[in-house]
């Protein structure tokens, strides 16, 4: 069954937290991982990666620069998600 | 009649390794002062404080003569005992004569084979299986390898993207025979599906590199092939006293640090304040290593380098 919009925030925020010490709290679909959140380039490949993990989704290179906010990356795996 | 093959002996060995370093240190702030970045932006993101850029009449020639001839007085070997040069590069100014020849006619080697190869920042991993097979196969006794760059004649000093990370410098490794191998097998391949990640292209001189995605690949796939290396040799990651990687970024190497399971090792940081010298990364590594006493003779270090092509290649060595 395909991850809830929650899940996949809830995770995310995890994933955040581990990879680049973002505050679960600070995690809502409208942040800019990069202004908002100070998830830089490497960071953000990171974080794709261990998304690709949880969700079992596949995120390529030229995806991962569309994916500006949180709440781009929910959709994203969530549509993914359903696709796979 | 049958064609004849010679015998060699049973493995090869690094007998002695050379570095050389331009004079000249840039620092972050130098750099800031061109492109929209600063000093922790630049260390955030690849590690780097400093780095060395060679001069502007200083050729990939002359930092691989240097390095080379401090190899060759390291070995105690007389420069007509070396029959082979491999010169690693990928930013010689000129296509002929190659670096090969021209350390060779420079140290007085009395007409070596040599030859340049190119395989971006994996270079010096390539030159040395090759070096440690042709010992091996006997088609050479004694072969001077080298990884050699002078990457500023090809970095975009308006490109945040690189300027950043590309510097100078030249490694060297006098490569000879041995009873027990100090070279074990080499794990290497390529990756052309991803030959447009790192470039140099004749329509544009200079380097360019899709950092995330390098970084991507690095992350996920290098330490595959340093298990396989370690495999090769009938070792595991945990008998290794060291791991030398190709000096790229530091946030790379943390990362293979802990696929690999070595955080207690001995672990090159060169990358720190000598930028990415690409194929002369690693020998310049190694050599600063050992002349500071952080790793000793007889040591297992595993080499693992990658760069444009993609290409990568590891494998695991004795310290001389």
């Amino acid at each position: 069954m395909p991850a809830s919009e929650s899940d996949i925030l809830q995770g995310l925020a995890e994933i955040l937290q581990e990879v680049a010490g973002v505050a679960p709290e600070q995690v809502t679909p409208e942040k800019n991982f990069i202004d908002d959140l100070d998830v830089d380039s490497l960071s953000m490949v990171e974080v794709v990666v261990a998304a690709e993990e949880k969700f079992e989704v596949r995120i390529p290179d030229d995806d991962v620069k569309n994916l500006r906010t949180v709440g781009d990356a929910v959709d994203y795996i969530k549509s993914a998600g359903v696709a796979a | 009649m049958s064609i004849v093959l010679p015998s060699g002996p049973a493995g090869a060995r690094i007998l002695s390794l050379g570095d050389y370093r331009p004079t000249r240190v840039v620092g972050n702030d130098e750099i800031a002062r061109r492109v929209d970045t600063n000093d922790q932006w630049i260390r955030e993101r690849t590690g780097i404080i400093e780095r060395r850029i060679a001069g502007d009449s200083e050729s990939v020639a002359d930092m691989a003569t240097e390095a080379a001839a401090k190899a060759l007085a390291g070995s105690g070997l007389a420069a007509a005992d070396i029959d082979l040069v491999i010169a690693a590069t990928c930013s010689a100014q000129d296509r002929l004569p190659g670096i090969g020849t021209v350390v060779a006619g420079r140290l007085g080697l009395d007409a070596p084979g040599a030859y340049d190869l190119n395989a971006a920042c994996a270079g010096f991993c390539y030159a040395l299986a090759a070096a440690a097979d042709a010992i091996r196969t006997g088609n050479a006794r004694h072969v001077l390898v080298i990884g050699a760059e002078k990457l500023s004649d090809i970095t975009d000093w308006d490109d945040r993207a690189t300027c950043i990370i590309f510097a100078d410098g030249a490694g060297a490794a006098v490569v000879g025979p041995a009873d027990s191998p100090g070279i074990g097998p080499v794990a290497w391949g390529s990756d052309g599906g991803r030959n447009d990640t790192i470039t140099c292209l004749g329509t544009d001189p200079y380097l360019r590199m899709a950092g995330p995605a390098v970084f991507r690949w690095a992350t996920t796939s290098l330490a595959a092939v340093g298990r396989r290396a370690c495999e090769l040799a009938g070792l595991g990651t945990r008998d290794l006293d060291a791991l030398i990687l190709h000096q790229a970024n530091l946030r790379i190497l943390d990362s293979l640090v802990r696929s690999l399971d070595v955080r207690d090792k001995v672990i090159a940081r060169d990358i720190v304040d000598t930028g990415n010298t690409s194929a002369a990364s690693i020998p310049m590594a190694m050599t600063r290593l050992k002349d500071r006493g952080e790793i000793a003779s007889g040591d297992l270090a595993l080499l693992l380098a990658f760069g444009g092509g993609l290409t990568y290649a590891g494998q695991v060595v004795r310290i001389p």
